[in-house]
């Protein structure tokens, strides 16, 4: 027994050692000829393989992905998921060697900021004159184009306002109420695409010094800034908060699996952002790549992200408004320069982690 | 002419083999610790913009005041900590080692069971208990007519998060201090006629001060380089290790991460240095004449002890149940109605139950891979005659991760590897790059283990197979590695279950397929799926304990079948155990 088990670690030791000498011995001769080693690695994997960073919800993926899979078995997608700024910080930091294909899902603002840096390749997918001009880029041949928009919407706890004998707030200047104080949850806009159209839509709707002043009144009733948009849905469906601002979907599913929120759309509007896919430009882009931006806006995805959004990229009437969406979601939005607010984003997310990031925790 | 014939013997095969491989192994370690250190010393100190060499990196992060801010907020969660903690383990120690309490045993056990948890763990607790749904904040939910809010977010979720998580090791290492007395003293005291109490600042306190001033170190240390508890109940109150994780996960700003890594390192290795120099002073303070402590009785002192324990025992085993209990109920705190839904991981940001598995092969493999190459260079160290500089090489590239917490280990990983440039760059988002990880996290630790019980095997073994020109590798797998049997196992399970509960350095390096359990429960309770979380912890737990007390059982039922010979032995054993314990604090960070 002994000598079996002496035996099963030599093996082991040897094998752990040899594997790294091998390594190392590769190593040496590979030596300066790694890149064409590195694309010679991923050309073999070419073979049907994709790489797609998105930020869409963890839940929604899967039931997106069946379709794709049905239609492309031949094709293994990777997915990279993350929270929108952390996407999109990956991207950029691999812009010398890029890793993903394409984006699919991710925030037209941090896109345009993608393209900024060059990191987008133009492509129009099959189907594109499908897509209203509102929700892509409008270049002929266009980097980026939208599938859904997302909005701000407020997730509010029922049972503890009924507690604290307060009214469902309605709108944002309610949330400066001091009434409301440590009671609020939002998400961080360097992290969360929700929280940065939050901040950035305040900018848009109430003018630069407003929008500021606005934020430092809701600051004073903000218990915490959370990593990702749905956190703080999911803080208030559990009354860790009281008020979560969040995104419609999340407040709904929220609702649906029965905590007990109601879902408010403000009445000054929602901020708003357009989820888009995009090419990535790399020496080699595969044309399951492209294969797979034809299928993201095609018909069964649509009506799959129509389950989820109200407002779905493609024309036409047959557009669902999901239960607990308001009547009429465009109505809703406010008026939103996405170019405007992508080239103020580092300008934007410097000015409010000096304001707000930082700051010792709000006595609640 | 009989000197030179020795020498030239001496160098025979069995030498030209051992020189290899000690150079294998040095270069082996030299590309798991030496460059990736090296790269993140590089990036702490070239200018990230104009790439000159010098402290630019570090003045931009003290003129951000929200960065440097966190160093205060970092000291003082850290010596909260270090406080609390000591004070409350110290106890915990002293009546464990020198009273009459029943079931110390599982005491003991309870104790010990936050070891086996990932530090998010405490956390997730923590929110269940005192959040603002917490049992204890709303009053059981109403049923008890009082309830009180400590306001857990920020610095006293974190404080007590991390008291919890620092409360076994300083404890592990102030059992084995008050293990170890000279009973002589105290009778000396008695005969004199010195009091209870002066006894015990004069003779209990000084006895065990190297042992209290090396649990300050570690709890400090700990707390100080903690992720996971700041991570899930910290609020806006940012510490270093939250830092980090927001500069180089959240913006990417890898310069950055790499000077709060360089802040992290510093207590590390003042500890190091003061572990050092007590091990070095605390020889000789117990000698061969030494008396064992004699345990008086004493009904006051056992009935108020046993009380006190009772108290710590009942909180820990609390904690654990509010996670264990809201991990299992539909929406807390709404619909107490008990599912296992949880546990099916549907919807939540974990991707199902593979993180779990995932976890289990690399912990598999870093106990199997670990434990072969740490015992094999610990051989090398300390059995070889000849070669003495590059033994003390590998001595000291061996000692070094014990100055590294897991995050610095992580965030160098990604400096060196993921350098375009660099021929090891295919490890990057594998299994290896984790595995590796994970045994450099833990290398130091168990390698004086291996060390330790190398030493108790007569050196008079190896030369004789030598000069009977026995190969070494046949003493080695004949001799050295049966004999060394409790060490070896020991290792393994130490390095599965430090494996299964750590996050600081995975949470850098994991690749898209190969998220561990423990970063799921960190990105699920970043989403906000914290039942999920909750769920993922349990069975971290349940693993770890299986893991640990199956280990325990069949060593027991071994021992049991040994013959009485084998009693000294098993002292041996357990002692070694406990001194690997001691050590092993430093690791899980």
């Amino acid at each position: 027994m002994k000598k079996w088990v002496s035996l099963l670690l030599v093996s082991m030791m040897a094998m752990s050692i040899t594997v790294g000498c091998a390594n190392n011995s590769k190593d040496a001769l590979n030596g300066k000829a790694t890149n064409s080693g590195e694309k010679k690695s991923v050309e073999t994997k070419n073979n049907k393989e994709i790489t797609v960073y998105t930020a869409l919800e963890d839940d929604q993926i899967q039931a997106y992905l069946t379709s794709y899979s049905t239609q492309h078995p031949e094709t293994k997608v990777n997915i990279v998921r993350d929270s929108t700024g952390i996407i999109t910080a990956k991207l950029l930091a691999e812009k010398d060697n890029p890793v993903a294909d394409a984006v699919w899902g991710v925030a037209a603002t941090s896109l345009l900021a993608l393209d900024k840096e060059g990191l987008l390749e133009p492509y129009a997918p099959v189907g594109l004159d499908r897509i209203q001009d509102k929700f892509r880029d409008n270049a002929e041949t266009p980097k980026w184009v939208g599938i859904n928009a997302w909005e701000t919407a407020l997730v509010v706890n029922t049972v503890e306002l009924e507690k604290k004998n307060l009214p469902i707030p309605t709108s944002y200047e309610d949330l400066t109420k001091s009434e409301y104080k440590g009671m609020i949850v939002m998400p961080n806009p360097a992290s969360s695409g929700t929280g940065f159209l939050d901040v950035a839509g305040w900018l848009q709707l109430m003018g630069e010094d407003k929008g500021w002043a606005f934020m430092d009144k809701l600051h004073e009733n903000v218990q915490a800034y959370t990593h990702s948009g749905s956190k703080p849905a999911k803080m208030a469906a559990a009354g860790e908060a009281v008020i979560g601002i969040s995104f419609g979907y999340r407040g709904i599913t929220e609702k649906k699996k029965g905590a007990p929120v109601e879902v408010v759309f403000p009445s000054e509007g929602s901020g708003w952002d357009v989820e888009a896919n995009g090419l990535i430009k790399k020496p080699e882009m595969k044309e399951e790549a492209k294969q797979f931006l034809d299928w993201a806006i095609s018909d069964e995805p649509m009506k799959e992200y129509n389950k989820n959004y109200a407002i779905i990229a493609v024309k036409g009437e047959g557009t669902l408004i999901p239960e607990g969406y308001t009547k009429n979601p465009l109505e809703q939005l406010i008026n939103y320069d996405l170019v405007k607010s992508a080239n103020s984003r580092d300008a934007v997310l410097a000015e409010w982690s000096k304001r707000y990031d930082g700051k010792s925790e709000p006595k609640s | 002419m009989m000197h030179s014939r020795k020498k030239t013997q001496s160098y025979g095969v069995n030498e030209r083999h051992q020189v290899v491989w000690l150079i294998v192994l040095a270069i082996l370690m030299f590309v798991s610790i030496g460059f990736p250190l090296f790269q993140l010393f590089r990036k702490a100190f070239i200018d990230s913009k104009t790439l000159e060499l010098g402290f630019s990196n570090f003045i931009t992060y003290f003129q951000t005041p929200s960065l440097s801010h966190s160093i205060i907020n970092t000291l003082n969660i850290s010596l909260w900590t270090t406080a609390i903690s000591v004070v409350l383990a110290f106890i915990f120690a002293y009546a464990m080692a020198r009273t009459g309490i029943a079931a110390k045993p599982l005491f003991r056990y309870i104790a010990m069971l936050p070891l086996f948890t990932p530090t998010m763990m405490h956390g997730i607790g923590l929110t269940y208990l005192f959040g603002n749904q917490g049992l204890f904040t709303t009053g059981f939910f109403g049923w008890l007519p009082f309830s009180f809010d400590i306001h857990l977010y920020g610095s006293i979720g974190i404080i007590i998060s991390e008291v919890i998580y620092t409360f076994p090791q300083a404890f592990l290492i102030l059992s084995i201090s008050l293990a170890v007395t000279d009973y002589r003293m105290y009778e000396a005291a008695e005969t004199m006629g010195v009091g209870k109490i002066s006894q015990f600042f004069h003779i209990t306190l000084p006895s065990v001060k190297f042992g209290v001033i090396s649990t300050c170190f570690v709890c400090f240390t700990l707390s100080f380089t903690d992720f996971g508890a700041p991570k899930v109940v910290g609020g806006q109150y940012n510490v270093l290790a939250t830092d980090i994780f927001k500069q180089v996960i959240g913006q990417q700003n890898m310069s950055m991460g790499a000077v709060v890594g360089m802040i992290l390192i510093v207590p590390s290795i003042c500890s190091f240095i003061v572990d050092r120099i007590i091990s070095r002073k605390q020889q000789g303070t117990f000698t061969a004449k030494s008396t064992v402590y004699v345990i008086k009785k004493s009904r006051m002192r056992d009935l108020w002890l046993t009380l006190y324990c009772s108290l710590i025992s009942g909180c820990i085993v609390l904690l654990f149940a509010a996670v264990g209990f809201a991990s299992m109920v539909k929406i807390w705190p709404y619909n107490l109605t008990l599912t296992f839904d949880h546990y099916r991981f549907y919807n939540a940001a974990g991707a199902g139950l593979s993180p779990f598995f995932n976890s289990v092969t690399m912990s598999f493999y870093t106990a199997i891979i670990g434990t072969a190459v740490i015992f094999f260079i610990a051989y090398m160290t300390e059995k070889i005659r000849l070669f003495a500089p590059l033994r003390q090489l590998l001595y000291f590239l061996a000692m070094i991760p014990l100055a590294l917490p897991g995050i610095v280990i992580g965030l160098a990983f990604i400096f060196f590897f993921n350098l375009p440039n660099n021929p090891l760059h295919f490890i990057y988002n594998t299994m290896t790059i984790l595995v590796l990880a994970n045994i450099v996290h833990f290398f130091s630790v168990n390698f004086l283990s291996a060390t330790t019980a190398l030493k108790q095997l007569d050196k008079e073994m190896e030369q004789a197979a030598d000069s009977m020109n026995v190969s070494f590798y046949r003493t080695f797998f004949r001799i050295t590695v049966p004999m060394c049997m409790p060490a070896i196992t020991g290792m393994m399970v130490y390095l599965f279950v430090n494996s299964m509960v750590t996050v600081s350095a995975l949470v850098f390096l994991y690749g898209t397929d190969l998220k561990p359990a423990s970063v799921a429960i960190v990105n699920m309770e970043d989403a906000g799926d914290v039942a999920e979380a909750a769920a993922m912890s349990m069975l971290i737990l349940l693993l770890n304990l299986g893991v640990k007390g199956g280990y325990e059982g069949v060593v027991a039922l071994i021992n049991k079948h040994r013959s009485k010979r084998s009693d000294k032995l098993r002292i041996k054993a357990n002692s070694l155990n406990s001194i690997k314990d001691s050590v092993g604090v430093d690791a899980h960070v």
